[in-house]
């Protein structure tokens, strides 16, 4: 552990190098493009959390009684676009990824530090957009779009929404570009791809997908717009089009986006799993090889959203193999987490709760992703609360806890001061209990035939549908407590010391918080990553 | 407080720091190589962009092949035809001022930039005589549309006619925006040559509008034989 | 169980079958790694500030293994998994015929006899059935969570699966993809029934026109017989018997004719051109509605005694047989269409 520091209010670092509004809508400063990024996410996130919450409060009861049919299309739309597009593909990326990734290489910022500025802008015009289109009366087709009923039959301001998308998107690909050219080009001298830290590795995956598979949706929905506008008729039966292609369009991107969800908290886990077990991570090349494996076989996989629209037999099978290829390299990663336990020497710090209700809540979530990918179940419980269920544990299970892990663990590096653990822990717990008791539920009522995207259903699904909502009401209270003590911290609570964590990695070789140049000069790599053993070795023989 | 960020790499520098290099990296030849890096990732985003629009005009194509190549016979060969010439041309003036930039000539630089700007306009103008030739014959897709006849045998074409001019308009839209905002880059960059900003040590943003110049190019040297070529009846 | 549903069809059981395989192997797995991880984080917490952990060596073989462990189980579940979509996927010869349109927002069933139901579905047991599917507006989905039956309704193509239920009873009937604003309230009922009670019902309804006895109305009403009419030189190949037949088209290639076939050359004739023929038949796409599309193809299969290994089997309690010539009369008096 450093010693502590000096009067760390007299120090200069990047939160006070510069007052004012303008310095931070101006800044090209990768450390406060990330705290735009989470004004930003949390804003979105909040939204999409208040359109859950009043959707699970009209499934209280069979009836669809607490809002019109339409109410409640918009409803569900919302919740999806906001959270999809606003909150989960930037959120890691733009937090943690912006933080860290320069501090982590040993760089002074990324690549490219106004083109930064520039995604952050897009994303927040884009996220706007959709923004204005809920308040002046929403969109109803689902964040799906299904042609021909977005671009024909839907009376909601699809084209607005679209347009906010297509503009976010471009935000996600300069994110994902510059991420890639940064890890690329700008390492400190000594550190090779093998001494990277595994977010990296995980960043430079997601990175891959930005770019790969993003423009795919844009053109699509570029198309769904002109389709609206100029009633074109590319995917309008009635002109001749094909809504199929539309969902192969649309899943092309969509599915890959899933790992653009999943592939930055993974990162998350593997730093997280190493620093509390003080101990290497167990498989350091097979962790990194897999994340890239996951970007690379993720494009292969699309047609597993498409088994009962028509597609061919043959197709289903060639979709259903390579699905469940694509789990295996993130197995291969759950058993590397474990095996970076055993034997470790392990702290119950709230970071490390998190990881390990990821640990388990991604394992299980997964595999129920692989119940999906076998065509003969799949037919019963495609478009059922089974869907719904199975991905709100990758990306609720999986994801937030993972980017709450993650801001738990870096926040004294970000902010320079301590979250209550008493708090933090609490929260982590209601967290967890919340989010089974929301989602479990939501497996057996999906199996017994509750489609989704309904707002009144038969009432022998009650029973399930009130646990669920029961289960949203403890987790919406979870996610508002750290909220509140995080914004506390930053003027209340303790300062932290560089390296409060004892963790390795050379963003805690700097201050808490960093200068606004991070390295007062570049910094050398020696040695393997997450070196733990031989350093403190080292420590000890020195006495 | 006083910004700090400018000078800590300063004063490690051995030469005097060159205006064109950005602070955050070492030396000029690594930003040259990671602003070529990313402009070539771009180009890669562009691929995929255009194509989803690629994707679904071969997906149609097979499905409608005799409206698809009916529709295709109604396309002005000679005006396809001499605009491919004018961007192939409009490549080399664009190579030929990277070359420029390179080497120091800044007159070069300017001249070939302006020829590059005014083959692509020709380029524009012809695409605007093409569609407002469509426009006049009704075949622009929506509720205007009439199903054009068939050249050769005079009959009306299939329906799904209209399939093939959405995605004329769409592809060769998007094309023609690609190309508009490579007009709007290349007057940039006149102007920062009028200005003195390229020499044989920093010549890259000539480079890499070059790249998305001859990457527009290559777009069109698909589409025209995808939208002109196939199944053509008559030269 | 209560947590599945009724086994009403018969592939529910096999379907359930499945789905607990892979529960166990998730139960197995998941306790496994959360036991594994709560083990370790107390097996090895950290005891003293200073402590230091064990170092364990990278060891790629059992990298090796546990990659190639979980590799056999999902290409076992891969296997079973694609032998139960087989089971699913393939309906057998001697299907009932029954023609569901899909519309905002209700399902209106037609069984070839010329029974009509909206939003109901009456079957038999021990037989089955084959649904032909068309949308009018947007895609719809055709779910019966008791027989684990569910199929895409798109629009712009006939979409086709099959069932056979097993067990009498009254089965939810919900739409699976969402369509608007009344998605919720698109859902119905499927009753299975004993033979015995499925013939009553059958008798007892006054059904409206056959499908096949609509369809030739609008083979006449579209002008469809001025080239198909089997006259002599007449300009379209005659449609008497073509269904289930190898049809040779004239850029060499040749397929069956079926529902999608004869939906496609109606649609888009140019896709396919019979061999021998020349290229003229117009298009009729967006000139017809689909359920109208469905008269016709109702009618053309009519035109086919029923051929041995299709689905166009018309035999069955109850249901009349179908015409065999071009332009049939009417082939029973005509009833007051049963009400939906």
């Amino acid at each position: 552990m450093s010693a502590t520091p000096e009067r760390p209010e007299r120090r200069v670092n990047y939160l006070n190098a510069a007052y004012g509004v303008r310095s931070w809508l101006l800044t090209t400063d990768h450390k406060r493009i990330a705290l735009l990024y989470l004004i930003g996410v949390t804003f979105f996130f909040a939204l999409g959390g208040i359109a859950a919450a009043l959707i699970r409060v009209e499934l209280l009861t069979p009836a669809g009684d607490v809002f019109q049919a339409e109410t409640y299309n918009k409803l569900f739309t919302t919740h999806g676009v906001m959270m999809v597009f606003f909150f989960m593909i930037p959120g890691i990326p733009g937090v943690l990824g912006n933080f860290l990734i320069p501090l982590m290489i040993g760089a002074k910022d990324v690549a490219f530090p106004r083109l930064n500025l520039l995604s952050w802008y897009l994303y927040i015009i884009g996220a706007l957009m959709a923004f204005w289109a809920v308040v002046h009366g929403g969109v109803d087709t689902g964040w799906t779009f299904y042609t021909p009923y977005s671009t024909v039959y839907s009376n909601g301001w699809v084209v607005v929404t679209a347009v906010g998308i297509f503009i976010a998107g471009f935000s996600s690909i300069l994110t994902g570009l510059n991420f890639l050219v940064t890890i690329h080009t700008m390492r400190a001298p000594g550190m090779t791809w093998m001494r990277m830290p595994l977010f990296c590795w995980g960043m430079y995956a997601t990175g891959i997908i930005q770019i790969l598979g993003t423009p795919v949706i844009a053109i699509t929905l570029l198309l769904v717009a002109a389709e609206r506008l100029f009633h074109l008729g590319i995917f309008d039966p009635a002109q001749g089009g094909d809504p199929v292609l539309f969902q192969h369009l649309f899943w092309f991107y969509s599915h890959p986006a899933v790992y653009i969800m999943i592939l930055p908290a993974m990162a998350v886990i593997s730093e997280l799993v190493t620093a509390f077990s003080r101990k290497p991570i167990f498989g350091y090349k097979f962790i990194a090889a897999s994340s890239v494996a996951i970007a690379v076989l993720s494009f292969l996989v699309w047609g597993h959203h498409m088994f009962v629209s028509g597609q061919s037999v043959y197709a289903g099978i060639v979709f259903s193999i390579l699905s469940f290829m694509v789990a295996i390299p993130s197995a291969i990663k759950v058993f590397n987490w474990t095996a970076t336990l055993y034997k470790g020497s392990v702290s119950y710090q709230t970071p490390l709760l998190y990881a390990l209700g990821f640990i388990g809540l991604f394992t299980f979530g997964g595999l129920t992703g692989l119940m999906l990918a076998t065509l003969g179940l799949d037919i019963h419980v495609h478009d059922t609360y089974f869907i719904v269920a199975h991905f709100h544990y990758i990306m609720v299970g999986g994801t937030i806890m993972a980017y709450l892990g993650g801001l738990h663990f870096w926040w004294p590096k970000i902010s320079g001061r301590i979250y209550p653990e008493y708090w933090s822990r609490v929260s982590a717990w209601v967290i967890f209990v919340g989010f089974n008791l929301t989602f479990f539920p939501q497996f057996i009522v999906g199996y017994l035939g509750m489609p989704r995207r309904y707002h009144q259903y038969p009432e022998e699904f009650q029973v399930l549908n009130v646990m669920s909502t029961a289960g949203a009401s403890i987790l919406g209270i979870g996610y508002v407590i750290p909220l509140v003590y995080f914004i506390w911290s930053m003027r209340y609570g303790a300062y932290a010391a560089d390296n409060p964590w004892g963790a390795t990695g050379l963003e805690w070789e700097t201050p808490s918080p960093p200068p606004t140049e991070n390295f007062p000069e570049t910094p050398t790599v020696s040695g393997r990553p997450y070196d733990y053993l031989t350093a403190r070795d080292r420590e000890a023989a020195i006495g | 407080m006083a910004d700090v960020r400018a000078h800590a790499a300063d004063s490690r520098e051995d030469d005097a720091h060159p205006p064109e290099l950005r602070h955050h990296f070492a030396n000029l030849p690594a930003q040259r190589e990671a602003s070529t890096l990313a402009m070539w990732m771009f180009l890669v985003t562009e691929v995929l962009f255009f194509g989803g629009m690629f994707t679904a005009y071969v997906v149609y194509r097979s499905t409608y092949r005799r409206a698809f190549e009916g529709a295709s016979n109604l396309l002005d060969l000679t005006l396809g035809t001499v605009n491919t010439a004018v961007l192939i041309c409009s490549s080399l003036t664009m190579a030929l001022a990277v070359w420029a930039s390179g080497a120091g000539k800044k007159k070069a630089t300017i001249l070939f930039l302006i020829g590059t700007i005014l083959l692509g306009g020709v380029f524009l103008g012809i695409k605007a005589v093409e569609y407002t030739q469509k426009f006049q014959h009704h075949e622009v897709p929506g509720p205007h549309f009439v199903v054009p006849l068939d050249e050769r045998t005079h009959q009306p074409l299939p329906r799904q006619s209209e399939m093939f001019f959405s995605l004329y308009f769409c592809m060769t839209g998007l094309h023609a925006a690609h190309m508009i905002i490579g007009v709007g880059l290349l007057t940039w960059l006149i102007v920062k040559a009028k200005n003195d900003a390229f020499s044989p040590r920093y010549n890259t943003p000539v480079d890499l509008v070059g790249l998305y110049w001859h990457f527009v190019d290559v777009i069109w040297i698909f589409l025209f034989p995808l939208l002109y070529l196939l199944g053509r009846h008559t030269l | 169980m209560p947590f599945l549903p009724e086994e009403a069809s018969s592939f529910a059981r096999h379907v359930d079958h499945l789905y607990l395989f892979l529960i166990a192997i998730t139960a197995f797995f998941s306790v496994l790694i959360g036991t594994l991880v709560v083990y370790f984080a107390i097996r090895y917490h950290r005891r003293a500030p200073d402590e230091v952990a064990t170092e364990v060596h990278e060891n790629a073989v059992l990298e090796i293994v546990w990659t190639v462990i979980p590799l056999g189980l999902v290409l076992i579940m891969f296997y079973w998994g694609t032998r139960v979509y087989f089971r699913i996927t393939r309906p057998p010869a001697n299907a009932i015929e029954i023609y569901v349109t899909a519309k905002q927002w209700m399902w209106k069933i037609q069984h070839t006899d010329g029974h009509r139901e909206m939003n109901e579905l009456h079957v038999p047991v021990g037989m089955p059935v084959r649904l032909t599917m068309a949308s009018e507006d947007v895609i719809h989905s055709f779910y019966v969570p008791a027989f684990r039956f569910k199929r895409d309704v798109v629009p712009g193509r006939f979409s086709a699966a099959w069932f056979e239920a097993v067990k009498p009873g009254k089965y939810h009937l919900f739409c699976a993809e969402y369509c608007g604003t009344r998605h919720s309230n698109m859902i119905g009922w499927v009753y299975a029934m004993t033979p015995a009670d499925y013939q009553a019902w059958l008798s007892g309804g006054t059904p409206g026109e056959s499908l096949a006895s609509a369809g030739a109305k609008r083979f006449v009403e579209h002008a469809c017989n001025t080239c198909h009419g089997d006259q002599p030189g007449a300009r379209g190949p005659s449609l008497a018997g073509i269904f289930g037949k190898v049809i040779h088209f004239s850029d060499g290639s040749s397929r069956i004719a079926d529902e999608a076939y004869i939906r496609e050359s109606i649609v888009n004739p140019q896709a396919k051109l019979v061999a021998g023929y020349p290229p003229i038949m117009p298009t009729f796409q967006g000139q017809i509605s689909e359920e109208g599309l469905l008269q016709l193809t109702a009618y053309i299969k009519s035109l086919s005694s029923a051929p041995a290994g299709t689905g166009a089997a018309q035999t069955g309690p109850g249901l009349s047989p179908g015409p065999p010539t071009p332009i049939p009369p009417p082939s029973a008096p005509e009833r007051k269409t049963q009400t939906p």
